[in-house]
């Protein structure tokens, strides 16, 4: 992708293209390719973009029980950005995101290279038991773990008392953040070791073989080929992470009805703008948390990938003062 | 008095900016006539319930009106059901003719104007047949905005053999015996006397009720009050307070596993319930039938005799619906027919609001193994009678209990001080009310 110096040096500037006429072919060509497009930006437009644009015409005025709507600017806007719930809301996915995503990427990651390395036994049925939980619905999932963490009945909480340990309070307001870590990277851990695993698989053998010849071990391996090979993908299931965890709702929405003192209103962004809409009503206030939260969305994933694409190029410059 | 005029000019004035809903017929009264013909035109009506297996009342009423086809539909029960109620309404179409409501949801919808006034439709004759609490509920003005189905008048139930373990024979009479009988059971059987539902609002309103508390109120029109932090309601707190700090009250959330765990394993001896607790109960600590025994709330003075209502709900029809005559003539089939009225009380058990059911041998008379062949029904019947006449709701419940979550349930988790936490929560109702463009008062 990236072009040598060298050869941008070479090649002669090249002159202004002169305007062609399309043939009648190529037109007729041209004509079936946005036909066939066609149908996707009906839908694209239709059911992504003008509620888009609605929402964010939304966001734009206060409706009140009393009165209507009127026309409010950026008022909720600068609610929002003076607002203690959503920016602690935001605060918590945060947080949510620098702990929880390392240790299930670097989870998902270690699986992927163990279970390609084929030195695991059965790695077919263990691959599937991984994924398992990816395809347990999150409803399910959490009512699961609720059941777990239960304080009196929850296995986890008989055993502790049996060891002496005391009971463990997984649902309290300042444990429940890490009980949801625990319920989502179990969730997920098995979808990116699937990414990062189809990605492995897809190396050429010959670059193992080489590196075997050069006397690699696993190690130097997995480190030196297999994750520089699959960066993309790593970068891909990242990236995921940051719109998860930024959008976490399923989660607080379910555990709240286990325990609802420990997850407040706002606990997540999503959650909240979800509250906001359906239980205090403030549907316009609700449209602009929600642009809001995509903006922060795009931003951090924005600069997770420049982080990303930067500590790529590193390694090549030091190849270039090498050679 | 101020209430009725501000119900009555609400109405002339959101029918210039609502199109169809509230037309002329709100104002004169339907004659015979009028309804002998609606009943004997063919007619769909949509009804919104989740009343389980409510069609066995409809059957009747379709038997009784041929012409008229009812669809029933279960939207949801609770949040969902209101959320998809005001969507249809907002977007003008798609909502039903009839529609269950909860007495503290009512005021929401008279807000924007949704609710049919059913005094022209002869409502009015009906409020002598109901307990009269439940009436002003539904009316709480000239106005009748929906019929009554089902209450919760609240009272005690107890674990007659844990409390006698403890060598406690009578349920106690005052919430001083009661925090008394709280502590000899914990320390004699290691049980709690009841559990505090840590985010329960109904519950606890349903105290505040009982207390003489009148925490919130409404005009119909623009002009709430809320009240929920006043001497009295801190009163009620306090005691609540001091109980759960000597940790003689637990706060399970009520209505998860843990809460049902602990009414089945003995964990809590007693539960300060709805009418509608009894037959619950049943169904929920099977094992344990024949311990329990009903009782009426302790009470605050002694001799008195006071409860507070939690839950139960009413039908309504919709401002919107183009056969009023029809729906509200099924509303009030489905509460008002005896046998109807019966059938719900004694098939679908909700405990009924009816005074003919209420004075029925059929229904009072009837004997509870579960609770040692006590008379339960007669119990709460009597309790009915009890409740507080004059409790009134903001027309903003949903954000008010999820407030109380928030502002409240994480104090009683946390054991802290519940009748400080009111201050917290009478701000955010009363600056919400303001921001929705209210006058408070």
């Amino acid at each position: 992708m990236t072009h040598s110096p060298a050869l941008t040096h070479e090649r002669p500037a090249s002159p202004p293209l002169p305007k062609r006429r399309t043939s009648p072919t190529k037109r007729k060509q041209r004509l079936a390719a946005y036909l066939f497009l066609l149908p996707f930006f009906v839908v694209f437009l239709t059911m992504l973009v003008v509620p888009l644009v609605y929402a964010g015409y939304l966001s734009l005025f206060q409706s009140k029980l009393i009165g209507g709507d009127v026309f409010a600017g950026l008022a909720n806007y600068v609610r929002a950005l003076t607002d203690s719930a959503f920016l602690g809301s935001l605060g918590r996915v945060g947080l949510f995101f620098i702990i929880q995503v390392p240790i299930m990427l670097g989870l998902a990651l270690f699986l992927a290279l163990a279970l390609d390395s084929a030195r695991a036994r059965g790695s077919k049925a263990v691959r599937l038991l991984i994924f398992m939980p990816y395809a347990v619905p999150a409803v399910v999932a959490t009512l699961m773990w609720g059941y777990l963490y239960g304080p009196d009945f929850g296995p986890i909480g008989q055993v502790a008392r049996a060891v002496g340990l005391g009971t463990p309070d997984f649902l309290s307001a300042q444990s429940v953040l890490g009980s949801m870590m625990n319920i989502v990277t179990w969730e997920f851990v098995g979808y990116n070791m699937i990414i990062m695993y189809a990605a492995l698989r897809s190396i050429p053998a010959e670059l193992y073989e080489a590196a075997e010849i050069d006397g690699a071990g696993q190690f130097r391996l997995a480190w030196s080929i297999k994750i520089p090979a699959i960066r993309p993908a790593i970068m891909l299931t990242v990236i995921f992470s940051v719109i998860g965890s930024f959008q976490l709702f399923a989660e607080p929405s379910l555990l709240n009805s286990i325990a609802p003192a420990a997850i407040t209103p706002a606990f997540t962004p999503n959650y909240y703008a979800y509250n906001l809409a359906f239980i205090n009503q403030e549907l316009n206030y609700a449209a602009a948390i929600a642009f809001l939260l995509g903006l922060v969305i795009a931003v951090v994933s924005y600069f997770v990938q420049l982080a990303g694409e930067r500590r790529e190029r590193v390694p090549l410059t030091e190849k270039g003062a090498e050679s | 008095m101020a209430l009725v005029t501000g119900a009555v000019s609400i109405g002339v004035l959101l029918t210039g900016c609502t199109p169809g809903a509230g037309d002329d017929s709100s104002q004169e009264a339907v004659t015979q006539e009028d309804i002998d013909t609606a009943m004997t035109t063919p007619t769909k009506l949509t009804f919104w319930t989740w009343v389980p297996d409510i069609e066995n009342e409809v059957k009747l009423f379709e038997e009784k009106y041929p012409d008229i086809d009812v669809t029933v539909e279960n939207v949801g029960q609770g949040l969902p059901h209101y959320q998809k109620l005001r969507s249809a309404i907002e977007a003008g179409e798609g909502a039903p003719d009839v529609t269950q409501v909860e007495y503290q949801y009512i005021p929401s919808f008279v807000l924007n104007d949704s609710l049919l006034d059913l005094t022209p439709y002869g409502a009015d004759d009906l409020s002598g047949d109901y307990v009269d609490w439940a009436w002003n509920q539904v009316s709480p003005d000239d106005a009748v905005w929906a019929i009554p189905q089902d209450v919760g008048p609240m009272g005690n139930l107890y674990r007659q053999d844990i409390l006698s373990q403890a060598g406690i024979t009578e349920p106690p009479a005052t919430w001083e015996e009661y925090a008394a009988a709280a502590k000899t059971v914990k320390d004699s059987t290691g049980s709690y006397i009841s559990n505090l539902g840590a985010t329960q609002a109904g519950q606890m309103i349903g105290f505040f009720w009982q207390a003489g508390v009148k925490p919130f109120a409404y005009d119909g029109k623009e002009t709430v009050s809320v009240n929920v932090n006043s001497d009295e309601a801190k009163k009620v707190a306090t005691y609540w307070t001091e109980l759960i700090q000597q940790d003689l009250i637990s706060t399970d959330v009520d209505f998860a596993d843990q809460w049902y765990q602990g009414l089945a394993s003995g964990k809590y001896a007693g539960w300060l319930t709805a009418a509608w607790g009894p037959i619950f109960l049943q169904g929920t600590a099977e094992g344990t039938a024949g311990a329990w025994r009903a009782a009426p709330l302790p009470q605050w003075t002694a001799g008195d005799e006071v409860s507070g209502n939690w839950g139960g709900s009413s039908d309504a029809v919709l401002a919107s619906s183009e056969n009023k005559i029809a729906a509200y003539e099924l509303a009030k089939f489905i509460n008002h027919d005896e046998e109807s009225a019966m059938r719900l009380a004694t098939e679908q058990f909700l405990f009924p609001p009816q005074v003919s059911v209420l004075e029925d041998p059929a229904f009072v008379d009837q004997e509870s193994a579960f609770y040692g062949g006590q008379k339960v029904n007669q119990l709460f019947a009597d309790i009915s009678q009890t409740v507080d006449t004059d409790f009134q709701w903001v027309p903003y419940m949903d954000y008010v209990y999820s407030t109380y979550e928030d502002t409240i349930g994480t104090v009683i988790t946390d054991k802290g001080d519940i009748a400080a936490a009111l201050d917290t929560w009478q701000d955010q109702l009363v600056k919400y009310a303001e921001d929705q463009g209210f006058t408070v008062e």
